[in-house]
């Protein structure tokens, strides 16, 4: 198997000066594919995430995009290198209307970002029509649609969200699993993490568990889905 | 009962004076949400940013007035301003660089910051002092009346007069044309949109390749020009005196925060609010009661519900009101 497009390999490392949380965790997604971080709580699926995006001192291994080193660089500079970022939290402007989210989203644009804009109303139907309502008052899942809408604006190649469901009701969580296929579908690459193991291991064409910062399991999501010791241990027999 | 001659008199000593004045504490107080809500810390400096602005805004009138050059019936110091708030730009973003980017870079906490600005109002307190003195000052120049009490009893044939002094008028006009600009900038433009995602959520706002240091240095020009244009309608319309512009920190404070910090709204609703109930509270309501009510009720006291000495207190007693009732303000601010 050849590199995945984006890879944080062999990740060792913490917060500030803090202790390691990650002990030689890899983790990567090939380009139009879902991965999916899975795991207990406290694994480190997060810290994986944010280690992968330059938000924590990474002191073994490093991360490559298309080849690319990019371990040094910071997170801001790797938007530019076409990486997206969702948080779990505080992810969007509360107090600006949704288009101006998306607009703030492409900042650091300079070209006509009209087109991106139609394509993520034509994405999430509901924002269009929400579009010049303040963020903060819309429900949860369409906060996060609005949320992943603004990630999408700079044109990533990689978007990863950090737990993107977490707090909106199953169906909503069921429409943004198929909206977040669709992005994949356009050839954006996805790497998330998810509370939600199964349905989430359902759409995944690569899943990772986690287990105190280490790789536990990894494979294809209908593998670790039959894998009887996955299972047993994190899907609730 | 003469209600025409009572509502000329309240317009002419309520109405037309708070107005002024409420829109000299708006311009102050937008400079002080703004701060608040983008760099995150209550600038106790701000009244000595107007103080500084408007020293520069006379110096200039002085210089000007030296050449022969006036503005016909307006005052000499609008020509000046453009001068005042170049040199008040470059004094803040001097002490941006010097002082606050020292502690930006470190992270301090806002009470930090509060203190620090505490020691960049002394230092500036003592600059304005230095340089132009403590004495008071007046620098209104031109026509002094758009419409004077005499012409107005003689225009209507009224027992009361109506007097609208030209700086009144000026302060209104400006006033309105700087919000309106404000609000243009901020809810039109890039960069004011910018300031407003900093504002809102500072992590989201750098994972968006917003530049921060760029934010800071916008909001500092915009500051200086509101405070070094609220500073010069203030000493326009009453006189210069650095002793009161750092008092005038009180009201302008008490404004931000009865409308609620770091919401622009909310400053100018805020400054006309504490404007009017000062001068409400510290009018001398004779003249309007004996107008209205019948004879025999004609009040023998001045009914002034608290001397004006006591016009601080005012601002200070509705805004313990408001914030027992409203803790973030009549408009919803923030709280960092």
């Amino acid at each position: 198997m050849s590199e995945p497009f984006l890879i944080g390999r062999d990740m060792t490392g913490g917060y500030g000066k803090g202790p390691d949380i990650l002990h030689n965790c890899t983790i990567g997604v090939d380009k139009g594919e879902i991965a999916v971080i899975v795991g207990p709580n406290g694994a480190g699926k997060s810290t994986a995430m944010k280690a992968v995006f330059g938000m924590l001192d990474v002191r073994q291994g490093g991360v490559f995009l298309n080849g690319k080193d990019i371990t040094k660089l910071s997170p801001q500079a790797r938007v530019r290198e076409g990486m997206g970022f969702v948080p779990q939290t505080s992810n969007i402007f509360t107090s600006m209307t949704v288009e101006e989210n998306l607009e703030m989203g492409a900042f650091i644009r300079t070209d006509d970002i009209k087109d991106t804009m139609e394509q993520v109303y034509t994405l999430f139907p509901i924002l269009r029509d929400k579009r010049n309502q303040a963020a903060g008052e819309l429900s949860g899942g369409q906060r996060q649609q609005v949320a992943v809408g603004r990630a999408l604006m700079t044109k990533p190649t990689v978007l990863m969200l950090d737990e993107p469901t977490a707090g909106v009701s199953p169906i909503v969580m069921d429409e943004l699993f198929d909206r977040i296929i669709e992005v994949a579908r356009t050839g954006i690459s996805i790497l998330m993490v998810e509370q939600n193991a199964r349905q989430a291991l359902e759409i995944a064409d690569k899943g990772y568990v986690l287990v105190q910062g280490a790789n536990a399991f990894t494979g294809t999501g209908k593998d670790l889905l039959a894998d009887p010791e996955v299972r047993k241990s994190f899907l609730g027999g | 009962m003469d209600y025409l001659n009572a509502i000329v008199a309240l317009t002419n000593f309520v109405l037309i004076p708070a107005t002024a004045y409420g829109a000299q504490l708006a311009l102050g107080a937008l400079g002080v949400t703004l701060i608040y809500g983008i760099l995150r810390f209550s600038n106790f400096a701000h009244g000595d940013t107007m103080a500084f602005g408007t020293m520069a805004t006379i110096g200039a009138t002085v210089v000007l007035q030296s050449w022969g050059v006036s503005f016909g019936p307006l005052p000499t110091a609008l020509l000046a301003l453009p001068f005042g708030i170049a040199a008040t730009i470059g004094l803040v973003l001097l002490t941006d660089a010097g002082v606050y980017r020292f502690y930006r870079t470190q992270k301090a906490a806002p009470v930090i910051f509060v203190i620090v600005s505490m020691g960049v109002m002394f230092i500036m307190n003592g600059l304005v002092r230095i340089l132009i003195g403590p004495d008071d000052r007046r620098f209104a120049d031109g026509e002094r009346f758009i419409i004077s009490a005499r012409e107005f009893k003689e225009m209507t044939g009224l027992r009361e007069g109506l007097a609208l002094k030209t700086t009144q008028g000026i302060t209104i006009v400006v006033a309105v044309l700087v919000v309106a600009m404000l609000f243009y900038f901020l809810n039109r433009t890039r960069t004011g949109k910018s300031m407003r995602a900093y504002s809102d959520n500072e992590d989201l706002a750098l994972l968006s390749g917003i530049n921060p240091e760029r934010v800071v240095m916008v909001t500092w020009m915009i500051v200086a020009t509101l405070a070094t244009i609220a500073g010069v309608l203030y000493g326009l319309d009453k006189s210069f005196k650095p002793f009161t512009y750092f008092q005038l920190l009180l009201p302008i404070f008490a404004s931000a925060v009865v409308g609620g910090l770091g919401n622009p709204l909310g400053a100018i609703f805020g400054g006309f609010l504490i404007a009017y109930s000062e001068v409400l509270i510290t009018y001398a309501w004779k003249k309007v009661l004996v107008y209205t009510l019948p004879d025999a009720l004609e009040p023998t006291g001045l009914v002034q519900l608290l001397s004006t000495d006591y016009k601080f207190a005012v601002s200070f007693a509705l805004l313990v009101i408001v914030l027992l009732f409203k803790p973030t303000g009549l408009f919803k601010g923030k709280s960092v």
